[in-house]
């Protein structure tokens, strides 16, 4: 019998007092698709540093393809062929597709590029993918997220990996991208490459995987086919519980309309755009990426500037305003890019909900510390941050407790429009639960939503309305209930259902 | 090719056309300006900076910054001229001039890369370290030689030849040189890798630390070579010469294109970039403007070039 193309058995590693993994086990085959599940915090990204040669485990062994595996450093883990492609997209923008996919393996002679050579190979390692029309003189920070994540796949294949190790892939994907991705994973997979695949979307999971693993706490706790298993099995598993409703139950009892654009237009992303939310109401806005609908609530919200169109904010014309007005009118924007925008990874959790109002922790422009803390900590108890304290600095939290501090800023302040962007992208299930938790509270209290998602499931578990974003204008919102997730993804894409 | 990218490729030409045209303006001063010997007065006046320029090319390209060079210049200087003084033979002061600025280049870059540190902080210090050094060397006076082949890189035997003199054709090959280096070698590209990303550099297996030291020495070497260039002029070892050169040279590789964020620039665009600085000098000298009001145009330059830079980049984002 043939070993296993990669065989774990009890890795452990520690960081300091915390055990990152404590008892790992798996067995993935060749040629097949394995999901690594759990949440966050559960020894993800610490098992796929050890298997991308980042990090050393303490104790435990691998096997690759029956030989002993213990690479020394990522160079060495590429040429024994397990190649890994990260979350974050990490091409070097101002070089072309070619040199972004021969970087650190040039073909030379004596310290001279080949180029034609490496264009040559570039080309091929597209080819193999399908992507062959792909302009390779083009640099890499002009193709879409979705041509930029083919050209890093591209990347780890000119290796001829025996393992590629895929990092929540499709997070920065739409729904059509997502289908090309897939469709590329089954072709490696047919080629006899093992993919080990790492992701929130349980449902993607499904689709794509034929086995996987659930990590919890730094231990595997279950592995199986995922023919045979059910998503709440899988979420049980995960969570060490029955999540019965991921979804609160909701009665909408939507009030009088208190935001409402028209015609909104800005930038060449949004084209016309008309929507209303009432208090009390969670009105979701579903279409692909590119879409418009982050334009749309920046546009709310007075982050792009209006090309046309009116924005009212309980009748009164704010059309245009800033985000400075914005925040004083009762409006809180939810970034969808908390790294970036959201959130001041430098700074405290204190400073980072209290922004918006520093001044009110003021004396005469002396900020009053001991009171700026306390206003932290009721935020960090209302949403259930792990944090140290209130001074710890937001970069030490995981994705899940960055995206509670910055949701604790609107509730500071307090709003009572929210807009929300992609507000459970990239945390874990634990997390999402909390904060569907708490935008449904949100509503019942009688404040207004908007809520920014690609993630059908949790439009239709939490929105009273669903509007459609295509091309830059929004084409339809309807009840939830007129919606199927089939006339929903045809009115997003175009077509007839 | 379209219109837009052939715009973007002779931005830098197109100012400096613009600035000739702009001194060109006014007939009295236009009878000197655009002749042959003040042509050859401007190139003369730019082979320093052009030459610091192409080692800063290099080190703003991968995302890096030397705020020491004027300090490199003048210490290299100092040792050239104490090595002519000892009686060396020129081709072994021209070598050890040249590997006193690698040198000093090695240093920044083993504590940039090797320490991790900020370049901006590193070459802040080592500005007054090389300055110190070099005026601790020349007992803090100029150090005078009797003469040298050296002196005569600078200028033609006949001032009014059509010949350039050498230090115009050094920096000639050199940025030659360069642009070949930059575009047609494996550490050209990885120069090109580490400014646009370095984390991405280093997850594909660039040595990053190797590289960057490699550039920062490199990068003196120039440095050393622009210093044998001052000395050359001024026949003789000045350390208190080239302060604040460095902003010259860095303003010169931004006009030419590049971002100080890294990633993008031509050694083609830095040199315009210090010919566009040369000609303003130049151009303000023969209209006879006083000498604060060619500081406050170059200033406006350098910001106009940076502005228009974006504004082109926006466009085509």
């Amino acid at each position: 019998m043939t070993p296993p193309r990669l065989r774990l058995s009890g890795l452990r590693r520690a960081f300091g007092a915390t055990q990152a993994l404590r008892d790992v086990s798996l067995e993935i085959a060749a040629g097949e698709v394995h999901a690594v599940v759990g949440e966050n915090g559960a020894g993800k990204s610490t098992l796929m540093n050890i298997l991308s040669g980042a990090l050393r485990p303490d104790g435990g062994a691998i096997a690759l393809d029956g030989a002993a595996y213990a690479p020394r450093d990522t160079l060495e883990a590429r040429r024994r062929g397990i190649a890994m492609i990260h979350q974050e997209l990490s091409l070097a923008p101002h070089l072309s597709a070619w040199e972004n996919i021969m970087l650190g393996a040039e073909p030379q002679r004596g310290g001279w590029l080949r180029r034609r050579e490496a264009q040559a190979r570039a080309r091929a390692a597209l080819d193999r993918l399908g992507h062959g029309h792909l302009e390779l003189a083009r640099p890499a920070g002009r193709f879409s997220m979705a041509e930029q994540q083919i050209i890093e796949i591209a990347r780890a294949l000119r290796t001829e990996p025996r393992v590629l190790i895929m990092d929540e892939p499709t997070s920065s994907l739409a729904q059509a991208d997502t289908e090309r991705l897939f469709a590329v994973i089954r072709q490696l997979r047919d080629r006899g490459v093992s993919v080990i695949y790492i992701s929130h979307f349980l449902e993607e999971v499904q689709r794509v995987a034929d086995r996987y693993t659930v990590l919890k706490d730094g231990q595997s706790v279950g592995s199986g086919r995922l023919a045979e298993t059910s998503l709440p099995q899988l979420v049980r598993l995960m969570v060490g519980r029955d999540v019965t409703e991921l979804y609160p139950a909701r009665v909408p009892r939507p009030g009088r309309p208190v935001l409402a654009a028209a015609g909104l237009q800005a930038g060449p992303r949004l084209t016309g755009a008309d929507l209303t939310v009432a208090e009390g109401e969670i009105v979701g806005v579903a279409g692909l990426v590119g879409a418009g609908r982050t334009e749309l609530v920046r546009a709310l919200f007075g982050l792009e500037r209006c090309a046309g169109g009116v924005v009212t904010l309980a009748g009164r014309v704010v059309t245009g305003q800033s985000p400075r007005a914005s925040w004083r009118d009762g409006l809180g924007f939810l970034s969808e890019n908390r790294k970036e925008e959201g959130l001041m990874l430098s700074l405290s959790v204190a400073e980072n909900t209290a922004l918006p109002k520093l001044g009110h922790f003021g004396r005469l422009g002396w900020i009053q510390r001991g009171r700026l803390a306390a206003a932290a900590q009721t935020g960090m108890d209302r949403l259930g941050i792990k944090a140290r304290d209130p001074a710890q600095r937001v970069g030490e939290l995981s994705g899940g407790n960055q995206q509670k501090v910055a949701l604790a800023r609107l509730l500071e302040y307090p709003a009572r429009i929210f807009l929300l962007d992609e507000p459970t992208r990239g945390i874990d299930v634990g997390s999402k639960a909390q904060i569907y938790e708490l935008v449904a509270g949100l509503a019942r209290e009688g404040r207004a939503v908007v809520l920014v998602s690609s993630y059908l499931p949790e439009l239709f578990g939490l929105c009273d309305r669903i509007a459609v974003m295509r091309r830059g204008a929004l084409v339809d919102c309807r009840a939830r209930g007129e919606w199927t997730e089939a006339s929903l993804l045809a009115a997003a894409v175009g077509t007839t259902a | 090719m379209n219109l837009k990218s052939l715009l973007t490729r002779l931005g830098p030409f197109l100012g400096l056309l613009l600035v000739i045209a702009l001194f060109s303006l006014s007939p009295e001063v236009r009878g000197y300006f655009l002749t042959y010997a003040n042509f050859k007065i401007i190139l003369t006046q730019t082979v320093i900076v052009a030459i610091g320029a192409l080692g800063m090319t290099l080190i703003i390209v991968s995302g890096g910054i030397d705020l020491s060079v004027g300090s490199s210049i003048a210490f290299t200087s100092v040792v050239g001229a104490l090595l002519i003084q000892l009686g060396w033979p020129t081709a072994a002061v021209v070598l050890a001039v040249v590997a006193a600025g690698a040198g000093i280049g090695l240093l920044n870059g083993v504590a940039i890369a090797g320490l991790r540190m900020m370049p901006f902080i590193i070459t802040l210090g080592m500005l007054g370290v090389v300055r110190g050094a070099a005026k601790w060397l020349a007992a803090n006076e100029t150090v005078n030689y009797d003469t040298s082949v050296i002196n005569r890189w600078m200028t033609t035997p006949d001032p009014f030849s059509r010949a350039l003199p050498a230090g115009a054709w050094v920096a000639l090959v050199a940025a030659a040189g360069t642009a070949v280096l930059l575009r047609q070698t494996v550490f050209g590209r990885h120069v090109f890798a580490l400014g646009s990303n370095e984390a991405t550099a280093r997850l594909c297996g660039v040595a990053t630390v190797r590289t960057k030291i490699l550039i920062y020495a490199a990068a003196g070497a120039f440095f050393g070579l622009a210093g044998l260039m001052q000395l050359s002029r001024l026949r003789q070892g000045d350390p208190t010469v080239a302060v604040g050169l460095e902003l010259d040279i860095i303003a010169a590789v931004i006009i030419g294109g590049a971002s100080l964020s890294g990633g993008v620039g031509t050694v083609l665009g830095s040199m315009i970039g210090a010919l566009i600085m040369a000609v303003l000098r130049n151009g303000s000298q023969q209209m006879g403007w006083p000498t604060y009001f060619q500081e406050i145009i170059i200033g406006v330059v350098i910001i106009a070039a940076v502005f228009l830079d974006r504004l082109r980049q926006a466009r085509s984002a």
